[in-house]
């Protein structure tokens, strides 16, 4: 999933990614510099950018591992209200 | 009891306040703040999104802290999602407490929390464009306070 403005950076609100599990962040990234742009990249990777699995935040999102059937959602920066 | 709704249908403030009131004659004040959509500097519409696992269960948790911190005999908390027009409300939140100092207080923390660490990304309609709004640095400043 992606959220806010990388849903437009990514030019789509979600991606199936088609890779069998389990997958660590290395190959999130790898996935993602095949299916989308650089600058999404780029942001993904930036510290103002969170994740979350299946509706839970990660702590430390270099350290993530994905299941089958896991919902990766990519969040940036709230501005709410 | 706390009520917290995400709405992605406009809502009337007004009637939400008034059954608000109704359903706490034992509240000897209620404070309220309502937030809309600004007319002017060009804005046609605004957009607020969210994400469905995130959001509310986080408005919900923002609920339970707040009634940690104060004693309120309730708590309204509603926030809006999707396309906005100009004067049309985003968030309403509402205390009720035996004394006002309670009331005011618990619904100027919701009201920051809510601005700052609340799960919904926005973007403005301008000229026909589409623009995301990043987190203002007030934001940051205003949660501060509670620390």
């Amino acid at each position: 999933m992606f959220l806010g403005r990388l849903e437009e950076m990514a030019g789509r609100p979600f991606q199936d990614i088609a890779a069998s599990a389990p997958l660590d962040w290395t190959d999130v990234i790898g996935w993602l510099g095949d299916c989308c742009s650089t600058a999404l990249l780029d942001a993904v990777r930036g510290e103002k950018v969170r994740v979350a699995i299946n509706g839970a935040l990660v702590a430390d999102k270099e350290g993530l591992i994905l299941s089958d059937g896991d919902e990766l959602a990519f969040l940036p920066p709230v501005s709410g209200g | 009891m706390s009520d917290v709704r995400l709405l992605t249908a406009p809502f009337d403030p007004a009637a939400e306040l008034s059954a608000f009131t109704a359903a706490h004659p034992q509240a000897g004040g209620i404070v309220s703040f309502l937030g809309q959509v600004r007319e002017g500097g060009g804005c046609e519409a605004l957009e607020l999104r969210h994400y469905e696992p995130l959001t509310l269960p986080a408005m919900r948790d923002l609920a339970a802290r707040v009634r940690d911190r104060w004693t309120l005999g309730g708590l309204l908390v509603i926030h809006r999602s999707g396309v906005m027009l100009p004067a049309e409300p985003i968030v309403l939140v509402a205390a009720a407490a035996r004394h006002r100092r309670d009331a005011f207080a618990a619904a100027d923390f919701a009201m920051d929390h809510l601005k700052s660490e609340s799960w919904f990304w926005k973007r403005e309609k301008q000229g026909g464009e589409w623009r995301w709004i990043e987190p203002r640095e007030q934001d940051f400043e205003d949660i501060a306070r509670w620390a």
